[in-house]
C-alpha cells in the first residue's frame, strides 16, 4: 500500500464500484416507460432534487478551479462567481423552475424544445434551438471528460513510472514529476465515461439523481476535510484557530483585498449564473420534481451549500500564495493543480485518494445529466417528432435515448482525444450563450406579447452577437481573457461580453415581438 | 382579488426588494481594498460575501412563504384543485 499512487487508485476504484452498484440498484425500480426513464415519473421529493440541482451545477470547478482562481486572483473570485450565483441560481429556481414544472406537468413536455415549439405555435423555434443548446453543452461536456483523465493522472502520479504507457512528458523530452507514472488521461477519461454511461444507461434520471446526490454528499464532505487537513499542516500552530490566523497573516495585501480586480467586471459577471435558466439538463431535472413545493429546498439552501464548499476552497487558494507554503517542492504553474498539489504535499495518501473521488464525483455530477439530456432531446426533439408519436412506442423512445447517450459519450471521448486544451477557456463562453438566451425563457413564461418571430429574432441575435465576439477573442488570442472597454467620461472600464449578448437577444426580441403576430388566444389561454 | 392573492402580491413586491439590495449590497466598493481580517482569519470582502450568500438563502425562505408562485393546491398535474378555483 505504501506504492506511489497506489492508495488513491483503490480508493477511485472502490468509489466507482459503489457508483455502479448505486446505478443498477435503481434500475430495479425501472417502470419501462419513457416518462420514467427520462424524469422519474416525477417522483424526486425535496432532498434528492436539492442534491441532484446542486451537484449539477456545480462541476469540478467547484473545487479545483475556485481555488486555482482564488491563487491567481485572491478572494474576488468568490463574489464574482459564488455568492453571485447564490443570489441568481435560486432567482432562477424560483421565477423559471416552478413555471416550468407547472406548465410541464400539465401539458407534458420533458425538454425545454417541447416547451417553446407549444407555447410559440413555432416547429422551427425547435430546429433552430437543437443546435444551439446541443453546441453550447459540448464544450462543457468535454472540459468535464478531459478534466477526469487529468485529475486521475495527476493524482495516481509514480503508480507506474517503468510503464511506457504511463509516461508523461514536456514537449523537450523531460518527465514531468507531478504527473509521470500516473494513469494516462485517455484511460482515466475513457473509464469515468464507461461508469457514467452505465449508471445512466440503466438507471436513466433515477439512477443520475441517486449517484449525483451520492457524489455531491462526497465532494461537499470531502472539501471540508481537506480544508481542515490543509490548514493543520501548514498553519504550524496548535489549534485550528491559531493555524487559520496564522495562515491569513501570511497572505499578500493584494490576495485579501480586490485591489487587483475591475469593478465593472466583477458587476457584469452577475450575468453569468442567468445561465441556469437555460440549461436544458437542468430543465430536465426540474420535471423530476414531484410537486411545485418540491422546489422550495433547493431554493432556500442553494447559495449556503454553494458557500460551504466555496469559502473553503478560495481560503485555501489564498493561502497557496502565502509564505507559509513550504519552498519545495515548488508550487505548480497551472493555477488549476494547486488543491491537488496541495493536497499531494501537505495531506496523506488516504486523503488525496478521497479527494480525487470528491474532485471526479463532481465532475460526473455534471456529466451524467449532460449525457442524459442530449439523449433525450435527440429522442424527444428530433426522432419522436418527426416520426410522430402514435409511430414510435414508449419502450422504443427508451431504446432511442439509450443509443442516443451510447452516441453521444463515445462522440464526446473521441473528441476529448484530440488536442482540445483550448475547449477550458470555452467555459465562461458556453455560460455566456446560455445567459444570452435566457430573455427568450423568461418572456415565454411572463409576457403574452411574446411572438414566435421574436423568440426567433432574439435566439438569431444572441447566436450572432456571441459568434461575433468570440471571433474577436478568438483573433486576440484572449479566449479566457477577453473583456469589452467601455469609455466613459475618459476612462475605460470593463464589461463582460454577455452583456452585449443579453442586450442584443433581449431588444431584438421586444422590437420583433411588437410588430409580429402573437400565437393564437386559444394557445396563450393554456399559459397564462 | 382575494386577500390571499394581495397578500401574495405583496410579498412579491418584498422579495423583489430584497433581492435588489442583495444586488447592491453585492457591489461592495466599500470593501474593494480594506485588507481587515474578520475572526483575525477571515478576509472582509470574503466574509461579507458569505454574509450575502446567507442572507441570499434567508430571503429565498421568506419567499416560500409569503411569494410561492404558485398555490399549495397545486396538484401533481400542474393543475389547481377545484376548491381553490372555486375560492378564486
Amino acid at each position: 500500500m505504501n506504492h506511489p499512487g497506489l492508495p488513491q487508485l483503490i480508493i477511485i476504484l472502490i468509489y466507482l464500484g459503489l457508483l455502479l452498484l448505486l446505478g443498477l440498484s435503481s434500475s430495479r425500480l425501472f417502470k419501462g416507460t419513457k416518462e420514467d426513464y427520462q424524469v422519474a415519473s416525477h417522483s424526486i421529493g425535496p432532498f434528492l432534487l436539492l442534491m441532484s440541482l446542486f451537484g449539477t451545477t456545480m462541476t469540478a470547478f467547484a473545487l479545483v478551479g475556485s481555488s486555482g482562481e482564488a491563487f491567481k486572483e485572491g478572494i474576488g473570485v468568490y463574489g464574482m462567481l459564488a455568492s453571485s450565483s447564490g443570489i441568481i441560481h435560486s432567482l432562477c429556481f424560483f421565477l423559471i423552475g416552478v413555471k416550468v414544472w407547472k406548465f410541464a406537468r400539465r401539458h407534458k413536455y420533458t425538454t425545454q424544445i417541447e416547451f417553446f415549439r407549444d407555447r410559440l405555435e413555432s416547429d422551427f423555434i425547435g430546429l433552430l434551438l437543437f443546435p444551439i443548446l446541443v453546441g453550447l453543452v459540448v464544450p462543457y461536456l468535454l472540459i468535464g471528460v478531459i478534466s477526469s483523465g487529468t485529475v486521475i493522472q495527476s493524482l495516481t502520479a509514480g503508480l507506474a513510472p517503468n510503464l511506457e504507457m504511463f509516461q508523461a512528458y514536456t514537449p523537450d523530452g523531460n518527465p514531468i514529476i507531478a504527473l509521470n507514472g500516473g494513469v494516462p488521461p485517455w484511460l482515466g477519461s475513457l473509464v469515468i465515461c464507461v461508469v457514467v454511461l452505465v449508471y445512466v444507461f440503466f438507471g436513466g434520471m433515477r439512477g443520475t439523481t441517486w449517484a449525483n446526490t451520492l457524489q455531491t454528499i462526497v465532494f461537499m464532505i470531502l472539501g471540508v476535510v481537506t480544508f481542515y487537513v490543509i490548514a493543520t499542516r501548514l498553519g504550524g500552530q496548535d489549534g485550528l484557530m491559531a493555524n487559520l490566523n496564522a495562515l491569513a497573516e501570511s497572505v499578500p495585501e493584494e490576495k485579501i483585498t480586490r485591489m487587483e480586480m475591475s469593478k465593472t467586471k466583477f458587476f457584469t459577471y452577475l450575468l453569468i449564473p442567468l445561465s441556469v435558466g437555460m440549461f436544458p439538463h437542468l430543465f430536465q431535472h426540474w420535471m423530476t420534481a414531484k410537486s411545485a413545493n418540491t422546489f422550495k429546498v433547493p431554493v432556500i439552501c442553494h447559495p449556503i451549500f454553494i458557500m460551504i464548499v466555496w469559502v473553503p476552497c478560495v481560503l485555501v487558494g489564498i493561502w497557496a500564495t502565502g509564505d507559509l507554503i513550504p519552498a519545495k517542492p515548488p508550487l505548480p504553474s497551472n493555477p488549476n493543480t494547486i488543491l491537488p498539489f496541495l493536497v499531494k504535499t501537505q495531506t496523506g495518501k488516504v486523503l488525496g485518494g478521497l479527494l480525487a473521488a470528491g474532485i471526479l464525483a463532481a465532475i460526473m455530477s455534471s456529466l451524467d445529466s449532460q449525457f442524459l439530456c442530449i439523449g433525450t432531446i435527440f429522442t424527444n426533439d428530433v426522432l419522436t417528432h418527426y416520426k410522430g408519436k402514435e409511430n414510435v412506442t414508449d419502450a422504443q423512445q427508451v431504446l432511442y435515448t439509450r443509443l442516443f447517450i451510447i452516441g453521444i459519450v463515445a462522440i464526446t471521448y473521441l473528441l476529448s482525444l484530440g488536442n482540445v486544451k483550448s475547449v477550458f477557456a470555452m467555459g465562461v463562453w458556453c455560460f455566456s450563450g446560455f445567459s444570452a438566451l435566457f430573455p427568450i425563457v423568461f418572456a415565454a413564461l411572463y409576457w403574452r406579447g411574446l411572438s414566435a418571430a421574436g423568440a426567433i429574432s432574439g435566439i438569431c441575435a444572441a447566436i450572432v452577437s456571441w459568434s461575433v465576439l468570440f471571433y474577436q477573442a478568438l483573433e486576440q488570442d484572449a479566449l479566457r481573457t477577453f473583456v469589452l472597454k467601455l469609455p466613459l467620461g475618459g476612462e475605460e472600464y470593463e464589461i463582460m461580453p454577455v452583456v452585449v449578448m443579453l442586450a442584443s437577444s433581449l431588444v431584438t426580441m421586444i422590437v420583433v415581438s411588437l410588430v409580429t403576430p402573437k400565437p393564437s388566444e386559444k394557445t396563450l389561454a393554456r399559459f397564462f | 382579488m382575494t386577500s390571499s392573492t394581495t397578500q401574495k402580491s405583496n410579498g412579491m413586491w418584498i422579495i423583489a426588494a430584497l433581492v435588489v439590495l442583495l444586488l447592491i449590497l453585492h457591489q461592495d466598493n466599500w470593501f474593494w481594498t480594506d485588507d481587515t481580517l474578520v475572526f483575525g482569519f477571515m478576509p472582509i470582502g470574503l466574509f461579507w460575501h458569505a454574509c450575502i450568500s446567507i442572507g441570499a438563502s434567508l430571503t429565498w425562505a421568506l419567499a416560500t412563504v409569503i411569494a410561492w408562485p404558485l398555490p399549495d393546491e397545486v396538484d401533481e398535474n400542474g393543475d389547481v384543485s377545484s376548491t381553490e378555483e372555486a375560492a378564486s
